[in-house]
């Protein structure tokens, strides 16, 4: 396990839990982002995918691919989501070329994944200054714990709160598998690159990261807030989030606003009226 | 793509789709959509950061006519806190002619 210092906070867990993702600018040096862009411009076989499901510690052992994810705060991000010994799932290297004016429709990755708890990350690594004419990819905050089909929503043009990524060369942005997301046009004269990495859990996800400030009362606040496009079903989010905590915490005590103990209260104690005193249900009233 | 040239009609249709945050044609915009078939105006994801109109409602007042919105569905069994498709979906059109 990487050095504590290098794994994410409670805070951040929390704002992951919230949003379904997480924002790291410059995180990577600019030497290994030209390195990288050098590689992925000239090699058209990182196209390919690797074995899926191979540990990832296994993958890109010689090159500078293997060299950005293993920065110690990197691996740090990596282990605090989905621990110490992930699987490599599959990669892709997104190359728009400039002047290419199709955006893409929105989209959930792979197919509908049903899991509750458990997710695999994402990982979004642009090697280069991203601006917003170049495109860089538009996601959905807070839109991954919705169960869709893939792109069953190329319907939608735009929702409230969508996010276009515009960031410096070694931004790396970290998603849940089931974040809404789709490329943006380049109507500018450079080539863009985004480097996409998904990487599944091997082990339970619980207390992975630098859980010190677990008990900070600002976590709640962040796990709360309710994103612009969530209408009135922004309260059935809540409720989503804070199983997911309950379940990264180990703590299925956590509630908020007094939500989920509402209506899981379904008392088993009878009250006695012979003898006006009370006594527990055991299950068995003859 | 219309092969025949000589049938395309001179009146078409302009969809504009717009979710809202609750069931009420009042409730404000939470994402919209539009497709043109005079392809005047063309929209892609990411486009546009505001929407349109504030609420169905004004839409309506501006000409647009509501033909489809989404019923209130009940939930099902063991899916009641589950969330999927953006929930209140309004299909509304113009037509407009491609004349001059």
């Amino acid at each position: 396990m990487v050095n504590k210092k290098h794994r994410l906070t409670s805070k951040q867990m929390a704002s992951f839990v919230n949003e379904g993702y997480l924002r790291f600018d410059k995180i990577i040096p600019k030497k290994l982002c030209d390195e990288m862009f050098e590689e992925l411009e000239k090699n058209p076989n990182h196209r390919l995918w690797l074995t899926s499901g191979k540990p990832f510690n296994e993958i890109w052992t010689d090159n500078v691919i293997g060299k950005i994810f293993r920065l110690p705060k990197v691996e740090g991000i990596i282990q605090s989501l989905v621990g110490p010994n992930p699987r490599y799932d599959h990669h892709f290297p997104h190359r728009v070329e400039p002047g290419h004016f199709e955006a893409q429709h929105w989209h959930a990755d792979s197919i509908i994944d049903t899991r509750t708890e458990h997710f695999d990350i994402q990982l979004f690594f642009f090697p280069q200054d991203t601006s917003r004419e170049m495109g860089g990819t538009l996601i959905l905050p807070g839109s991954h714990f919705r169960k869709v089909q893939e792109s069953e929503i190329s319907r939608y043009h735009n929702i409230v709160g969508q996010l276009p990524i515009i960031c410096k060369a070694g931004t790396l942005f970290v998603t849940h598998h089931n974040i809404w997301h789709c490329a943006q046009p380049n109507r500018s004269r450079k080539l863009r690159f985004m480097f996409k990495l998904r990487l599944n859990p091997t082990i339970r996800q619980i207390n992975l990261w630098n859980t010190d400030d677990l008990n900070d009362p600002e976590i709640e606040t962040i796990l709360m807030k309710s994103q612009p496009w969530m209408g009135v079903e922004a309260r059935i989010e809540q409720v989503l989030r804070i199983k997911l905590w309950r379940f990264l915490t180990d703590n299925p005590h956590f509630d908020s606003r007094y939500w989920l103990t509402r209506i899981e209260n379904e008392p088993t104690t009878i009250f006695d009226y012979q003898h006006t005193g009370v006594y527990e249900n055991k299950g068995n009233l003859g | 793509m219309i092969k025949n040239k000589t049938t395309i009609p001179s009146l078409r249709q302009k969809i504009l789709i717009l979710y809202s945050g609750g069931s009420a044609l009042d409730s404000e915009i939470v994402a919209w959509s539009l497709f043109d078939a005079t392809e005047r105006e063309k929209m892609t994801t990411g486009d546009k950061d505001v929407p349109p109109y504030e609420s169905v409602f004004d839409a309506m007042k501006d000409g647009w006519r509501v033909i489809q919105i989404s019923p209130i569905q009940p939930f099902l069994p063991g899916k009641e806190y589950s969330t999927a498709y953006l929930k209140f979906e309004h299909v509304l059109e113009k037509i407009v002619s491609t004349d001059g």
